[in-house]
């Protein structure tokens, strides 16, 4: 992509004096990882089309911890807590939209107590405040209609913080035939890498998860496998290749597909 | 008069309750071995839970034929149970039938009784088939083999008989069946016994009766010794159950006073503690045994009634791997009823077995197989927390035992190195802007 995003960093508004509204919490595999960067940009490419006034920690971000505590390293955990937490407070820091479930989950629940408070959202659910306030106008999308679209649902949205509708609301905006798995909603089935899983080989057993989650995926006939989080994105799209299906089927984050429309 | 009857009843009665007491007080001092933990917070919250949850069963229709079914045994068994009430009044002064002085209500208090055990009878024996005869997978689990299983029947077993003896303690009763009111389902099996003799008749209707009431009273103390307490846990286990968001772990208090501490320039490492002031560093970090877990963890443990639908929805389960969310509770009962044993034998103090929790009960490998996707959870028909459980152990390796998997602790070591979990360099942390 050779597109410039415009991507300030609160040190930058800092030093102009500004006090941008919103904090995109980016997270390491949305920094790191080849595949959730993608997605990452598709956000930025939301925000700036919507001229939404955000910045980002950049280099001043750091793991928020979520992999360490379910790892059960409380203590690197609440190291990484307190770290990110002085700089969001010395930032004055009031709402962060992150496009990442875990660090969602861990910024909103487990960083009050240790002293961060914050309104915390999903990219799904502050693009869908972005839809209904006019900032961002999204019709049907042509190349999308007709496109039949599953919706997994990550674990760390849906079961762990009861956020359903938000990601299906935008899916419904883009004019897709959505089709639900069997699993779904609070019975979705894991896509296999919460709890740390994503950086381990999986124990023994005589299947992998997310093959079994894209069999569910499967038996709905899709065009696109539609998720909301980036480790989701990578165990679905390991799982379609495992099934031999990534030249029919695609799997795409949310922001991707509002993105494309935008274009 | 002839008092035998009645003293022997009340014999049976004090017998009976007394032992139940008994377990009952050893059953509060067991989940008393858990660690302290506040619940005093979001009390509507909590009652409303327990209401919807326990009360109004909301979470057991989700699986809408076991849940059809396990409603009317439900209901069948706290309504059924008014009758005790007149049993125990006519066992103890030898009155006949007392509430049916009330003819007309009586008549149709005892007809609604009959319908539900019929029901009731209808309900467990589709349940015996699903076990046995059907063999719904989440029943034939590995840890379900031995005596869980038979526990499973034995309940369904002694279900049968009470209501078998209850309708047949009608139909055998003349009287009663003379006054025709309430004998709705009854009637129909007093032919069977019209050939008999009258004095026959009448042995078979004392016979039943006694039967029926001794067995209401070893079915209340078998609870103690089976998965079956859940019909009285699961109402302070749903009170007492989490209510914040399930994504949301504890934060070890512990953990934050050493953090902050390392955290403050001001902090002299070497000061001694205050005047007065308690050493507050805790025994260890995490759980390795059933002392470790918290008593609402405990709670859990006693209230599981093995149903499965926990293990039924783990991915890592489903997927052949060896972690059970239900073996978690189960093992977490048996190791903690084994700790209560030894402080019995041992007048009041726990002797070290040489054996917890970790390890000789749960086996990491089951630790590390969990996604902590909450399935488990959400699936749990009384808010039982078996992920919790995991967390607390999997903090035990970890901080106490650094034995988390290899993979893991390059993990860890890229996040203390440089905030990612890859080893890749903080400060192309915002590269992909450019990319």
């Amino acid at each position: 992509m050779s597109e410039q995003l415009k991507v300030p960093t609160m040190a930058q508004c800092m030093a102009e004096g500004r006090q941008p509204e919103i904090l995109f919490w980016v997270g390491a595999a949305g920094s790191y990882d080849d595949r959730a960067k993608k997605i990452t940009r598709a956000f930025v490419k939301i925000l700036n089309k919507a001229n939404v006034d955000f910045a980002v920690l950049g280099t001043e971000e750091s793991s928020t911890g979520d992999v360490a505590k379910r790892a059960g390293n409380e203590f690197l955990f609440q190291m990484q807590a307190m770290t990110n937490i002085e700089v969001l407070n010395a930032y004055e820091v009031k709402r962060i939209v992150t496009a990442c479930p875990h660090s969602y989950n861990t910024l909103k629940n487990e960083y009050p107590e240790l002293g961060g408070n914050y309104q915390v959202q999903h990219h799904t659910q502050f693009i869908n405040e972005l839809i209904s306030s006019g900032k961002l106008n999204i019709g049907k999308v042509s190349e999308l209609s007709g496109k039949r679209i599953t919706f997994h649902d990550p674990c760390y949205l849906g079961r762990a913080n009861d956020v359903y509708e938000a990601p299906r609301e935008l899916l419904k905006t883009l004019g897709v035939e959505l089709v639900e798995m069997k699993r779904s909603r609070n019975s979705a089935l894991c896509c296999g890498a919460g709890g740390a899983q994503m950086f381990k080989e999986p124990e023994k057993g005589d299947k992998d998860i997310n093959v079994l989650r894209t069999e569910d995926a499967l038996e709905t006939k899709p065009n696109i496998i539609a998720t909301g989080c980036p480790y989701c994105n990578t165990m679905m799209t390991d799982g379609v290749k495992a099934k031999d299906k990534e030249d029919s089927i695609q799997v795409l984050d949310i922001a991707e597909l509002i993105a494309n429309s935008q274009e | 008069m002839n008092y035998i009857p009645n003293i022997l009843f009340a014999l049976l009665l004090i017998a009976g309750l007394g032992y139940f007491a008994r377990n009952v007080k050893k059953l509060v001092r067991n989940i008393k071995l858990g660690q302290d933990v506040d619940v005093s917070d979001n009390k509507s919250q909590r009652r409303k839970n327990m209401a919807m949850i326990a009360l109004g069963q909301s979470k057991m229709v989700k699986r809408p034929i076991a849940g059809f079914l396990h409603v009317i045994v439900y209901v069948g068994f706290i309504i059924i149970n008014i009758e005790l009430l007149e049993i125990v009044i006519d066992g103890l002064t030898g009155s006949w039938r007392v509430f049916s002085y009330y003819q007309e209500l009586y008549g149709i208090l005892i007809g609604t009784f009959e319908v539900l055990a019929l029901l009731v009878l209808l309900s467990v024996t589709i349940f015996w088939i699903r076990r046995n005869v059907i063999k719904i997978k989440r029943f034939w689990n590995s840890e379900m083999a031995g005596w869980p299983k038979n526990d499973g029947n034995y309940i369904l077993y002694f279900e049968m008989v009470l209501m078998a003896l209850f309708l047949v303690m009608n139909a055998t009763d003349i009287h009663f069946q003379l006054m025709n009111s309430g004998n709705v389902v009854s009637q129909f099996i007093a032919p069977w016994f019209s050939g008999l003799p009258e004095t026959t008749i009448h042995i078979i209707e004392r016979s039943a009766w006694w039967l029926h009431i001794i067995g209401i009273l070893i079915f209340l103390n078998y609870l103690y010794f089976s998965k079956h307490l859940h019909i009285l846990l699961a109402f302070p286990n749903t009170y007492y159950g989490k209510v914040k968001p399930k994504g949301q772990l504890n934060n070890l208090e512990s953990v934050t006073n050493e953090v902050k501490m390392m955290m403050d320039p001001n902090v002299d490492p070497f000061a001694a503690s205050p005047e007065g002031a308690e050493d507050e560093m805790p025994a260890k970090f995490g759980a390795s045994d059933v002392q470790d877990l918290s008593w609402v963890q405990l709670l859990n443990a006693y209230t599981c009634t093995e149903c499965g639908r926990c293990t039924s929805e783990c991915p890592a389960n489903l997927t052949g791997k060896k972690l059970s969310p239900r073996k978690i509770m189960m093992d977490t009962r048996d190791r903690l009823e084994e700790v209560g044993k030894n402080i019995d034998a041992n007048k009041g103090e726990f002797k070290d077995d040489g054996k917890q929790l970790l390890g000789d009960y749960i086996t990491a490998e089951e630790l590390w197989a969990c996604t902590t996707c909450n399935a488990c959870v959400e699936a749990c028909p009384v808010s039982i927390d078996p992920l919790s459980i995991i967390i607390e152990m999997r903090r035990y390796l970890v901080m106490e035992q650094s034995a988390a998997p290899v993979e893991l602790n390059n993990m860890m070591t890229n996040i203390e190195n440089n905030g990612a979990p890859w080893p890749y360099n903080q400060m192309d942390r915002l590269n992909w802007k450019d990319e």
